[in-house]
């Protein structure tokens, strides 16, 4: 079982459905026992840091997803859920992320649009089993306004380009996070949860 | 690289999807679930569905489609029509939408667009303007599917949505819909150039270069098109293929 984590408001229904693509089950809950059972937790994550930590705050779900880290099982973090994975962010104020991974969320600096919204392509700098059949300049897409400045080493395995470099795919040990949505990433999207799903 | 997205467009009645000209002649052009396949699996890059006449009784069914639509297409899906409230968005998004489209409510209480962008975030927020031209260089908003005249000013009221937390404007020309004789490239040029936001141009689309022409010379960041798509006029690959073949930043691989 594929545990989704469930924290508030946003669509689940893509995951779902595309977790259970991949032949895995999945089960969008808030129930910390189903959580920690879990073969693998998925950390969605739509709207703002501070409403989203907020919310993990006010459920009591830090400490599960702490517990989680700890089992050595793996984490998906996705879109905001990537962003939650680092020590601070400057969307809302200076507000504390998880910390899992040292580094601070920004605006994207650009004088382009913002949002960053729609298919980008990802260039691949580290390799990884999470990229399996996925070749470089793959697209993947995107809707996101701030980004990870991400101060260790060697985590990035993948990243996109919008004015500046972009850390797209990161892995630190039993953690992986995506600043695209490989939900709704089309057949490439399937693949790549395909390939995390193979490590559950 | 950022690509330019290509939109089909499924306005559905009654779980229907149909297709008017200057939002009136509906015509039957088939079964929304199905079609929205057949776009993903073609390489859309988004699927627009307009639920153009939503009623409160129908709202069930538009929720049973987005539903049934969700679970075999993985790229995003909007969803609008009839939106009233911020309860409204939400079983949307419930429902499997991944952005939502607001219009008439937008005009009437643009208040719902900042809550909704508070609550789910800019990203999901997407405001779609009807506009008229009246002269030469200005533009009348229209609401309750392009029949009533509002008085807003379409430059200063894309201006103010982008304000209030829209994270895109869906920019639909009332003189060009349906007709397939080109988008309005002059409003849409001002508007994109005005707004930070990413703005999808709509509404004309008949021949492939108008898509092209939308694109550079309107600026666009997306296009949407419905008629050329529904009668296979041109499938979803052949109008990307065309796109990329003149230059134009567009995903080919699926």
């Amino acid at each position: 079982m594929i545990a989704i984590l469930d924290y508030g408001v946003g669509n689940l229904h893509s995951i779902y459905k595309a977790i259970q693509n991949t032949g895995l089950s999945p089960v969008v809950t808030s129930n910390p026992k189903k959580l920690l059972q879990s073969k693998g937790l998925i950390l969605p994550g739509v709207g703002a840091f501070s409403s989203a930590i907020k919310s993990l705050q006010k459920e009591n779900l830090i400490d599960i997803i702490y517990k989680f880290v700890k089992t050595g099982k793996p984490l998906l973090g996705i879109c905001l859920g990537l962003q939650l994975m680092f020590t601070q962010s400057q969307e809302g104020g200076n507000i504390k992320g998880l910390d899992f991974i040292k580094g601070k969320v920004k605006k994207i600096p650009t004088k382009n649009k913002l949002p960053h919204i729609g298919w980008n392509s990802i260039n691949i700098i580290k390799k990884s089993s999470i990229l399996e059949n996925i070749k470089n300049k793959t697209f993947f897409y995107f809707a996101h306004s701030y980004y990870p400045v991400v101060s260790e080493e060697n985590i990035i395995i993948a990243n996109t380009f919008y004015n500046i470099e972009i850390p797209v795919i990161i892995n630190k040990e039993n953690i992986y996070a995506t600043q695209f949505h490989p939900e709704k990433s089309s057949v490439a999207g399937l693949q790549f949860l395909n390939n995390w799903a193979k490590l559950c | 690289m950022l690509t330019k997205r290509i939109i089909p467009c499924l306005d559905v009645k009654n779980g229907k999807v149909v297709k008017g000209i200057h939002f009136k002649n509906l015509r039957d052009a088939g079964n929304p679930v199905e079609i929205a396949r057949r776009y993903y699996l073609e390489g859309a890059d988004e699927i627009v569905f307009l639920d153009i006449t939503a009623t409160i009784e129908n709202r069930k069914t538009t929720y049973k489609v987005v539903k049934e639509t969700a679970q075999n297409v993985f790229i995003p899906l909007t969803v609008g029509g009839g939106i009233r409230t911020v309860d409204d968005i939400k079983n949307l998004l419930n429902s499997g939408a991944d952005k939502v489209s607001m219009n008439t409510i937008a005009v009437k209480n643009p208040l719902i667009i900042k809550k909704s962008a508070y609550i789910f975030g800019s990203q999901c927020i997407v405001v779609a303007i009807d506009a008229k031209k009246i002269n030469k260089n200005k533009w009348e908003v229209y609401i309750n599917s392009g029949t009533t005249p509002t008085g807003l000013d379409a430059v200063e009221w894309a201006k103010k949505v982008e304000k209030l937390g829209a994270g895109e404007i869906l920019l639909t020309s009332i003189d060009t819909d349906g007709t397939q004789t080109g988008y309005d490239i002059q409003l849409t040029k001002i508007i994109s150039e005005t707004v930070k936001i990413p703005v999808i141009a709509s509404g004309g689309a008949g021949k492939l270069e108008h898509l092209y022409d939308v694109l550079v010379k309107g600026k666009a960041d997306a296009v949407l098109a419905a008629s050329i798509f529904h009668y296979n006029k041109y499938t979803v690959l052949e109008v990307k293929s065309y796109l990329k073949k003149r230059g134009i930043s567009i995903r080919l691989d699926r």
